[in-house]
């Protein structure tokens, strides 16, 4: 069982730190002008940090305890290639999702 | 000056705030699942609903509440559940870092209302249509995020309190933890458009697989640095062979 008196502590340190974390440019540079060089690396934010977070879950997932599994694995690559041949999110979900919950059907 | 060159009627805000709910709204399936989650497993670790709702009303970041619930489940260390749970969360920086040049111009206070609304399913919406939408003014970009985050944010309290308050397991078959993958995936597919957003991800991908032993998550945060290091660089190079 939890300790509550350290949950309330991490619920508003994790509460303030996340919100920092979240301001800190919005807030303080506001509308001055980002060097060209730091532009260019932000541009490849989404594409980087959304991926290193997705794909060691691909391979070894919380869910199974961290055995590679064929009906995650397809569900990544069919919502990745769905996600490219259609251009739109929620194709690739769709996608996604009817290979997470048919692959095990076919391969039993 | 032209009679037409005027700032955009209030009509126009309006559409790009129901622009922006029509994107955000099919994200409701994705943290439908994901918040229901983090209401049962939060109450299966102890917690009361009041606990379980201020916890997703002060954070809004899944992936961090998890990781500090597991680490408090596990007895560690206040400072060390806290430094975990933010390294989780330090892409937010990168996110805050990469929207300022679109938005920064906005008065302080809804800068700092975007930056509470600011996760990863709003942030993606929001670059994606600002890419694509270069005459939007800041006034069209505050109405798209903040259209963007209305069906988002608010169900995500909604459903941590049901889920605390059923507090029942979710059947393992529904393999409900690879609801987040699929999405980012889902998110980030349409954008690898260039050879520079193909090279960063790449490198992403890799590193954070090789990485992924590392300790706070700094595998992830350094996958992504270089990552953002390479796509910059494929960037510098191909326009450096475009030059006349």
């Amino acid at each position: 069982m939890i300790d509550h008196h350290a949950l309330w502590i991490v619920i508003f340190g994790l509460g303030i730190g996340s919100y920092a974390l979240r301001f800190t440019f919005l807030g303080l540079i506001g509308d001055r002008q980002l060097p060209e060089w730091l532009l260019r690396h932000l541009r490849y934010t989404a594409v980087t940090v959304l991926p290193a977070l997705v794909a060691p879950q691909v391979l070894w997932p919380a869910g199974t305890g961290g055995q590679l599994d064929p009906a995650r694995l397809s569900a990544a690559c069919v919502a990745l290639l769905a996600g490219v041949v259609f251009r739109k999110p929620i194709a690739a979900i769709a996608a996604g999702f009817a290979a997470l919950y048919l692959v095990p059907l076919i391969t039993g | 000056m032209s009679a037409y060159a005027q700032s955009p009627a209030p009509a126009s805000a309006r559409r790009i705030f129901l622009k922006g709910v029509t994107d955000g709204l099919p994200f409701v399936l994705v943290i439908t699942p994901f918040g229901l989650l983090f209401g049962v497993v939060a109450t299966e670790a102890g917690l009361q609903v009041h606990e379980a709702l201020t916890f997703s009303v002060a954070v809004i970041a899944g992936a961090a509440q998890f990781t500090a619930l597991q680490l408090l489940q596990h007895a560690a260390p206040v400072l060390i559940v806290l430094v975990s749970a933010l390294t989780v969360n330090l892409r937010m920086a990168m996110y805050s870092a990469s929207l300022t040049p679109y938005i920064g111009a906005a008065p302080l206070w809804q800068r700092a209302l975007v930056a509470y609304l600011l996760v990863d399913q709003t942030y993606a919406c929001a670059v994606t249509a600002y890419e694509k939408h270069p005459e939007w003014t800041v006034r069209d970009r505050l109405a798209y995020f903040f259209g963007v985050a209305a069906p988002i944010v608010p169900p995500w309290y909604l459903l941590t309190l049901i889920g605390a308050r059923v507090g029942d397991t979710i059947p393992p078959e529904w393999s409900l933890d690879f609801a987040v993958p699929i999405t980012f995936i889902a998110l980030v597919a349409p954008m690898l458009r260039t050879l520079p957003h193909l090279a960063a991800c790449f490198t992403a991908v890799v590193l954070s697989l090789l990485l992924a032993g590392l300790p706070w998550n700094l595998g992830l945060l350094a996958a992504a640095l270089l990552g953002m290091m390479a796509g910059a660089a494929t960037e510098r190079h191909l326009a450096g062979r475009n030059l006349p």
